[in-house]
């Protein structure tokens, strides 16, 4: 059992999870935290497999994984942006602004 | 059109939870099954990045990636922060980009961390993005660190940030702006887009990376400020 | 092989951790270990040698959408009182 098996299997698990979560979850803050969870199981399939046996790591799957935890924060922000302007305006009926 | 929407579904009936239990369940077996399966493939990724290090301008083999050899994939990253900034605008409202407020409703405790931590965040801001070059660090994370202070600062209620004025949409814009520029720039040096040219390459990607920084730190900001509304709150009173 | 079985123990625990993160039915307590996992995820960049990746993922995966998060959350829980759109203070009370 190397590293990379180690992480990848994890990674593939934490995935399911995160993807049963999507699903099932009852709030949909939690439905959000659920498509997070998938991200960073993903992310830790990219980083297991980017460690090679000798020497430095691969650095593309690195960058990769930079750009997917940035562009999962944006992602993240604007869901839940979403989901309380839905609430307000939910309650309110109109635009306040 | 929105009052029916709720936020709270119902937990699916606990059969159909079983079975998608079980589907999720036989994915994941077949997806862990066929990567045990599949074979190592051969590095060349590394020893192609590690063959044009010297090309590249910095020591520093992911920044090297990140902005020189898939500079064109930071560039999207880039925008798409800038496009989920645009969303998330704040309506109109007057005034500076940041104003002080007389402190209400202040913890002691945060108003001492938040004098201590900002200066402090910022130096370590702009030591992560100069060291990007050699060791880890880069732009990202020193945005990140910098967006980490603001938060601070808007939690701790001395000071209030208004994102649309003139100066917060400059600041916002600076970072893909400076990317556009430099791409293009470079493109009527060397004939290809994002092609720096080797000599100035260290400089190039400091410039860009500096304008990122300051634009990454202000994106994540003001994710912060529009969910918790407190710009919005601010500025009806 | 303490490495490896350190590392056995940071997967197991990252599973366990996203597992009781969506299976909650408190919502605070779902973000709260959302946090963790991204620490917990911190130290496994770390151990797979992405020490800039750690550092993003500490800063804005951990930092940045835990904050996101709270706040929404507490604009969730605030929002049927909050008809003047008027800041709570820290109490809870409204002083809009």
């Amino acid at each position: 059992m190397t590293q990379a098996l180690i992480y990848s299997t994890g990674g593939l698990i934490v995935f399911g999870i995160g993807f049963y979560g999507v699903v099932i979850a009852a709030h949909i803050l939690q439905k959000v935290l659920a498509v997070n969870v998938m991200s960073i199981g993903v992310f830790l399939v990219l980083m297991a497999t980017a460690r090679l046996p000798e020497g430095p790591p691969d650095p593309v799957p690195h960058a990769m994984v930079l750009t997917g935890i940035v562009v999962a924060v944006a992602a993240s922000a604007i869901a839940l942006w979403l989901i309380c302007r839905i609430q307000v305006l939910g309650n309110t009926g109109d635009d306040p602004h | 059109m929105f009052r029916d929407i709720s936020l709270y579904s119902t937990k699916p009936h606990p059969v159909a939870r079983a079975f998608f239990g079980l589907a999720t369940l036989a994915m994941t077996s077949v997806l862990i099954a066929v990567f045990l399966t599949t074979e190592q493939a051969e590095p060349t990724l590394r020893s192609m990045v590690q063959g044009a290090m010297s090309t590249s301008g910095v020591e520093n083999p992911v920044t090297a990636v990140l902005l020189n050899f898939r500079g064109y994939d930071t560039l999207l990253e880039v925008a798409v922060l800038m496009i989920v900034a645009t969303a998330m605008l704040p309506p109109a409202a007057p005034g500076p980009i940041t104003r002080s407020l007389p402190a209400m409703t202040v913890d002691p405790m945060l108003a001492g961390i938040v004098r201590w931590l900002v200066p402090m965040a910022i130096i370590t801001s702009g030591y992560l993005l100069w060291i990007g070059a050699f060791s880890p660090g880069g732009a990202f994370q020193a945005g990140s660190i910098l967006a980490a202070a603001g938060i601070l600062m808007l939690v701790a209620g001395h000071h209030e940030f208004s994102f649309n004025s003139i100066g917060a949409r400059a600041l916002l814009v600076l970072g893909l702006g400076t990317f556009l520029l430099v791409a293009i720039g470079v493109a009527m040096a060397t004939g290809v887009m994002l092609q720096y040219p080797i000599a100035r390459a260290a400089a190039l990607i400091l410039v860009i990376e500096s304008a990122a920084t300051i634009s990454i730190g202000l994106s994540l900001l003001m994710f912060y400020g529009s969910v918790a509304r407190l710009t919005v709150a601010r500025s009806e009173r | 092989m303490i490495e490896l079985g350190f590392d056995v123990l940071l997967v197991a625990v990252i599973v366990l951790v996203s597992w009781l993160t969506l299976m909650g039915a408190h919502l605070l307590r779902s973000i709260v270990l959302f946090i963790c996992l991204g620490l917990f995820v911190t130290v496994a960049w770390v151990r797979l040698g992405g020490i800039d990746v750690a550092i993003a993922e500490a800063a804005i995966g951990a930092g940045i959408t835990g904050a996101i998060l709270l706040a929404a959350l507490r604009q969730l829980q605030n929002e049927p009182t909050d008809h003047s759109r008027g800041k709570t203070d820290k109490d809870g009370q409204d002083v809009s």
